[in-house]
């Protein structure tokens, strides 16, 4: 039972990298500026990095002769514990960045907790992933603060990709009996936990770019239990064609 | 996309302690700070950098290359600054 749990939450960290990663490597050779690609392009291989620890850490943990990237291109929409935030389409740019945002911020403060998790692997994970999430997050937010406090068009787009998010930001906080496990072990934090810091450093940066914060309505959840929108499906077709079309396929 | 292009950033970096910050390329950027998070993303991927400067292009003065023969030959017939007339002894590695 501990085994299972374990990497049911090991399993959640590694699909949400994931999906972070394939949705920010769709930005290649479509991004507003060259410079700009190539930063999204290393964020996108930033977290394909991490999704790679933790589903080999996943996989050990499961001790089915699942590898990562059986874990990663084999399996179907119901099985995938990313939650819903990072499986939304990117949108415009202001739409990306909203997300990125609005995950980033909560990641780092999640990943700074797990770097004391008493699960050395995860801990040896996160302490390596923080670094990478702490430059994401500062890049993100200056374009926050750029669009927010920009032109008139720029703004307009940053506060919509803001509204259109929210609602999928309050599964980030709350626990079900794997976060349970997961703090009573040590594992990790308890979700709730973090909401208060990540609120007062997400309503900092939104004064900063004159964004207004929306008001917390309904949440949608689900991911982390498989239940996903419909936008999930169409991103695995495209990730696991391969894997599927040529079994075992290799560079 | 865009009408109307960035500007022209100039990107130095100090590959390591004690050696001093050399020029390696340019990017375009919005501002500032997005100039230096571009540099680090385009120019220290493999470690190639622990300082980096950025300099907006339009503040870099530069000689004019039709200036060269008024600026640099003079030097060139003028021997005596080269530290050339010295014996080097031999063991010496470092000079």
């Amino acid at each position: 039972m501990n085994d299972e749990l374990r990497f049911e939450y090991v399993l959640r960290l590694a699909d949400n990298a994931l999906v972070c990663g394939q949705r920010l490597g769709e930005w290649v050779t479509k991004a507003p500026e060259l410079e700009e690609e190539m930063a999204l392009a290393n964020f996108a291989l930033d977290y394909v990095g991490q999704a790679r620890m933790f589903f080999s850490y996943a996989a050990d943990i499961e001790c089915m002769g699942r590898d990562e990237d059986q874990l990663a291109f084999l399996r179907d929409q119901i099985d995938f514990r990313n939650i819903l935030l990072v499986e939304q389409p990117n949108g415009d740019f202001g739409n990306t960045i909203a997300r990125q945002f609005l995950f980033l911020s909560a990641y780092q403060f999640l990943l700074e907790a797990l770097t004391r998790s008493s699960d050395t692997r995860i801990a040896e994970i996160a302490a390596r992933a923080v670094k990478e999430v702490r430059y994401q997050l500062r890049h993100t937010r200056q374009w926050l603060v750029r669009l927010g406090d920009g032109t008139e068009e720029s703004q307009r787009r940053m506060q919509a990709g803001i509204d259109n998010l929210w609602r999928y930001t309050g599964e980030m906080f709350v626990a079900d009996e794997v976060d349970q496990w997961a703090a009573q072990e040590r594992v990790g934090p308890d979700p709730a936990s973090l909401q208060a810091a990540w609120h007062e450093y997400v309503r900092a940066a939104f004064d900063e770019a004159q964004l207004h914060m929306p008001q917390d309505e309904w949440m949608d959840s689900g991911g982390k239990r498989g239940r996903h929108s419909e936008h999930l499906g169409y991103l695995l077709a495209e990730m696991q064609y391969l894997q599927r079309a040529y079994p075992g396929a290799k560079w | 996309m865009t009408e109307q292009e960035w500007p022209l950033y100039e990107v130095f970096l100090r590959a390591k302690a004690g050696l001093s910050h050399r020029h390696v390329g340019s990017l375009h950027a919005a501002d500032a700070e997005m100039a230096l998070d571009h540099a680090r993303d385009l120019y220290t991927r493999r470690g190639e950098g622990i300082s980096i400067w950025v300099i907006a292009s339009t503040n870099i003065i530069a000689s004019d290359p039709a200036d060269s023969s008024a600026l640099f030959e003079p030097a060139e017939d003028k021997i005596y600054r080269h530290p050339t007339f010295y014996e080097v002894p031999d063991g010496v590695e470092n000079l």
